[in-house]
């Protein structure tokens, strides 16, 4: 025992004495020649693991496609899967960044995560690439410096699609349904803002939890009076959804509408009949008709023999931003001020979903593209049938003004004009 | 039976010391070892420590007391939540902060408390299960104050707050650490006092218990309240650590891992549910490392451990089998 008290003593001497010195210490970079490592953190396993694998699937593609190399230097990937656990997320961003010393981050699904991982990529100063998280607020009244959002927020396309539901569609009373949650607010919130400023009325808003399972007694709840129903679902809610609405006779009497997830790629190749006509808008379609979205496609469906969702663009788009910013400062992604200088200048105009360059806010300035499912050669598809060219997360809106608003919640209304 | 610490093996003596001195020392060994990794070593280590109190707590309840409560992430997450609210919304000083979570946590326990501690087993799982459910719920839907399924983000630094020139992983493990060695202290104290041994003896007889004139009401609500005041500890120190608070803290699932931590590192020890926490923790970031299949194995660990450690791993090739 006086032994084992003795090397106990002698080591608590040692590491007091170290301690000092250790706590500034950083460990050396790898010399220049070294793989470029992009850490990949993301839902690979429980209940979103499918949106998860699709954002590495579509990533995984574009790297394959020049290589692994950029700028004559290799690209290496580091995955982890942080089941869509805000704090998983964070203990292996830290795992990514401290140990593996990755030279750019990428990945996360959820707006909690990306909230989670923000104030630490901040303070590790290492650039990460947000291919999917929507939250309004990262690029507006919360943003930072190191994150780059090359996807979109909640409330962009849904801007649009409200001006083209009252002038185009000439709905005038519009009934919402949707998951309750900080995504269903910004979103509904973006399409109740400018439909209403147009003229429309928002008459009814119906929130679901995200646990749902039976829509009955919400689809009960919708008024019968009004023009179009809104809605917002994913994944199994999305198919449920879709089902029971049909089965509830509203789908003859009232057309529906909705963001785009509700319709994406992700879910509709498990839809019927019972989700034709459908119009939705997003910044994506499959079925896109351009010679860069045409050749993603083919080549998707080639390896993952399925059709690309819109998860699957975010990070096919997300690997060729992070490839262009490697480029533009000649694999130098060690001057992390010039790399991520480069990452918020990167302007592309052949990506699958159309051009895209980031505003001021570090938002991607992108089309929006209004959808309606149809059925092409036996298989459904969003059938692009309008196109609104650079919307801004603002919309026409100033963003200074815009930033002075609330952000979009469950209670929201829309401000006097 | 159990062994109490008074009457621990030299061997298992033995192990304490070695693990705490390598507790002690092992981040310089990190640093001198492994140079590149040593941040994220440490992390993880803090994490492991902070994992083990909470663990530690609920053994107090499901180990000493024999009541199984699948709700205990709750305190953990309320307390979380409090020093979140406080540090960024209001910008209250460390201790102030601190001082509120503990009060918040430990004051929603005794008020459960009041509404659990009368029933048993079962019961008590199904109604602890139920309050943990309704504060996830809590936390998931009073979004002017929790900010809902996005939590909060932003909290301050653990060391900055405090005013400790230091800052880094380095001094936050130990400031974990003496957290962790003083709540192990106070815990031990508790269950070889006459009040803690009285706890043993409800689990293993009430009626008992009862008999001989003790109010055992009073005895299972005192440890309920206990419980929640050092799983309240554990969440102030993940809060400060992850620098943002989530419903995630506080969900089911939160409150089952816990749960496994402290089956699986044996129950009514205290040493073992810390060890279960620790391995938890390790196995989830170091396999999944390694392989996408990293569930399998943290299932296959668990099945091994009911088959041939029942007892836990801290009872692994103990005296008890003899009981039979």
């Amino acid at each position: 025992m006086r032994k084992i008290a003795a090397v106990f003593a002698l080591l608590t001497v040692v590491s007091a004495a170290r301690l000092g010195g250790l706590a500034g210490q950083t460990a050396p970079r790898p010399p220049a020649n070294d793989p470029i490592r992009v850490g990949f953190v993301g839902p690979l396993s429980g209940a979103y693991a499918q949106n998860g694998r699709d954002i590495q699937n579509g990533m995984l593609l574009y790297f394959e496609q020049i290589g692994f190399q950029a700028a004559g230097r290799k690209i290496e990937v580091i995955a982890e899967d942080d089941e869509a656990i805000p704090a998983t997320s964070l203990t292996k961003a830290r795992k990514l960044i401290e140990r593996d010393q990755v030279d750019v981050m990428a990945g996360a699904l959820l707006s909690s995560t990306g909230y989670a991982l923000a104030p630490y990529i901040e303070a590790s100063q290492i650039p990460m690439i947000y291919p999917v998280v929507s939250a309004d607020d990262l690029t507006q009244r919360l943003r930072g410096q190191w994150i780059i959002r090359t996807g979109w927020t909640g409330s962009q396309p849904n801007h649009a699609f409200g001006e083209y539901a009252f002038h185009t569609l000439k709905l005038k009373k519009v009934a919402t349904i949707a998951l309750d949650y900080a995504f269903g607010w910004e979103s509904v919130g973006g399409f109740q803002r400018t439909f209403e400023a147009e003229g429309g009325q928002i008459s009814q808003k119906i929130w679901c939890p995200v646990s749902v399972h039976d829509f009955a007694p919400y689809l009960a709840q919708i008024s019968r009076d009004v023009d179009a129903v809104y809605a917002l679902f994913l994944g199994r809610s999305a198919l449920q959804f879709m089902r029971q609405y049909e089965e509830f006779g509203l789908k003859k009497r009232i057309l529906l509408i909705g963001a785009g997830p509700t319709t994406d790629e992700h879910v509709l190749p498990a839809m019927g009949d019972e989700a034709l006509g459908v119009i939705t808008a997003l910044h994506y379609s499959a079925a896109l008709d351009t010679p860069a979205n045409r050749a993603f496609v083919a080549a998707y469906r080639q390896k993952y023999n399925k059709i690309p969702s819109y998860y699957a663009e975010s990070m096919y788009t997300g690997a060729k931003w992070l490839v262009a910013a490697i480029e533009a400062v000649g694999g130098r992604v060690e001057d992390r001020a010039a790399f991520l200088q480069a990452l918020r200048t990167v302007k592309l105009t052949d990506l699958p979903r159309g051009p895209v360059e980031l505003d001021d806010y570090g938002n991607p300035i992108e089309n929006v593209y209004v959808r309606k499912v149809e059925r092409v050669n036996g298989a459904l598809q969003n059938t692009v049938i309008a196109t609104f060219p650079r919307v801004s997360q603002f919309w026409k809106y100033d963003p200074a003004a815009y930033l002075r608003q609330p952000l979009y919640s469950r209670q929201y209304v829309p401000p006097a004009p | 039976m159990e062994e109490t610490s008074s009457t621990l093996s030299r061997r298992k003596l033995a192990i304490l010391i070695v693990a705490f001195a390598g507790l002690v020392a092992a981040p310089p060994f990190f640093n001198l070892a492994l140079p590149g990794l040593a941040s994220y070593s440490v992390g993880l280590l803090t994490e492991m420590l902070i994992f083990g109190l909470l663990a530690m707590s609920l053994d107090i309840l499901l180990g000493y007391t024999g009541m199984p409560s699948f709700g205990h992430a709750g305190f953990f997450g309320v307390a979380a939540y409090a020093v979140a609210v406080l540090s960024t919304r209001h910008h209250a000083g460390f201790w102030l902060t601190v001082a509120m979570g503990l009060a918040v946590g430990t004051l929603l326990s005794a008020a459960f408390g009041l509404l659990v501690s009368h029933v048993r087993d079962v019961y008590f799982l199904m109604i602890t299960l139920a309050l943990g459910m309704v504060l996830w719920g809590v936390s998931y839907r009073w979004i002017p104050m929790t900010g809902g399924d996005n939590g909060i983000s932003g909290l301050p630094r653990l060391e900055s707050h405090l005013g400790i020139p230091w800052s880094g992983p380095l001094p936050f493990y130990y400031l974990t650490l003496i957290v962790f060695l003083a709540c192990c202290a106070l815990l031990a104290l508790l269950v070889n006092s006459p009040f803690g041994l009285t706890l043993k003896g409800i689990r293993e007889s009430e009626s008992r218990m009862k008999s001989l004139g003790v109010n055992t009401w009073l005895h299972r609500y005192l440890s309920y309240v206990i419980s929640g005041a050092f799983a309240s500890i554990a969440g102030i120190l993940w809060a400060y650590y992850n620098r943002y608070v989530s419903p995630t803290y506080l969900d089911l699932t939160a409150s089952s891992e816990l749960f496994l931590m402290v089956t699986l590192g044996g129950p009514g020890t205290l040493v073992g549910p810390a060890i279960g926490a620790g391995a938890i923790v390790l196995l989830k970031n170091v396999i999944s490392a390694y392989t996408e299949r990293w569930l399998l194995i943290l299932g296959a660990v668990y099945i091994l451990t009911i088959l041939w450690a029942p007892q836990g791993l801290w009872n692994l090739g103990g005296r008890h089998r003899s009981k039979s």
